[in-house]
């Protein structure tokens, strides 16, 4: 067990971090993470049941996040919850066990993505966390290993795997 | 909808049982709840799946099932590390491609 996942005081499952120093200012760096959000989101990397065509997230505090194919269909996998140009932006991650969209924002877990200015380039920092929120929804998932969440997991990363190696872009 | 974590004994108990395996009593020594009100609670979780129980000679011990969760945790490491590689490079790409048509003008 690495030193990082030691559960802290409030969070049973340790967040995800990761930080990335980006060359470009701040403004610049949370507009491609917004706006072209689309250009960079690895495509498969997806709940959707059809081929993606863009990822979005809708630039306003209770926008969507959504995936659109090319036919038009969508596929909702999150919501803005806090919108604060150019430094910080907090998206819930609704996605239940099954890999299929989770409407309530409360059954959620959250994922807060910082721009702070280092030099000329920007350290961008991203915190996934409450994890234990899925649980709301359905508290069998905590033990899913051969359902839920286990199983689906291994089974979604050997596919975004094969789409990669196919897809490299 | 069961809503087993709702209860804030409740969450402390399976946030307890997350670090280690614990017995009722061992539980009850460390909340400010009684034994009855603690195996109410183990109950509650277990049937939720939250909690399993092994036997251990005359007590039994629980544990907090959660490897659903960390498998979650650990397939949102990698999706964000990949994501966050791919977004770093799509900036540089951006600038490479100004100045080459910067230097073309």
């Amino acid at each position: 067990m690495n030193a990082d996942r030691e559960p802290g005081p409030q969070a049973v499952i340790a967040p995800v971090r990761h930080e990335v120093l980006v060359n470009a200012p701040v403004e610049r760096a949370f507009r491609v993470f917004t706006d072209g959000f689309g250009r960079w989101w690895p495509k498969a990397h997806t709940i959707a049941s059809f081929p993606v065509e863009r990822a979005i997230i809708e630039p306003w505090a209770g926008g969507r996040c959504f995936d659109r194919g090319a036919d038009g269909r969508e596929c909702d996998w999150g919501r803005v919850l806090v919108w604060e140009p150019p430094s910080r932006l907090v998206l819930a991650w609704q996605v239940d066990g099954n890999w299929s969209y989770e409407p309530e924002v409360d059954n959620a877990s959250r994922v807060t993505i910082s721009f702070a200015p280092a030099g000329g380039q920007t350290r961008v920092t991203l915190v996934h966390d409450e994890f234990e929120r899925h649980l709301k929804a359905g508290p069998e998932l905590a033990g899913g290993v051969r359902d839920g969440w286990g199983s689906a997991l291994g089974l979604f990363a050997a596919e975004a795997e094969d789409a990669e190696a196919e897809d490299a872009w | 909808m069961l809503d087993a974590l709702a209860d804030p004994t409740r969450r402390a108990v399976w946030e307890r049982l997350s670090r280690g395996p614990m017995s009722v009593g061992q539980l009850a020594e460390l909340l400010p709840v009684s034994r009855p009100a603690v195996s109410q609670h183990l109950k509650v979780l277990a049937s939720a799946g939250l909690v399993a129980a092994t036997p251990d000679g005359t007590r039994r011990i629980y544990v907090a099932r959660r490897e659903g969760l960390i498998a979650l945790r650990d397939y949102l490491d990698t999706m964000w590390r990949d994501g966050l590689a791919a977004y770093a490079a799509a900036i540089d790409a951006a600038i490479d491609q100004e100045n080459q048509e910067g230097s073309q003008e």
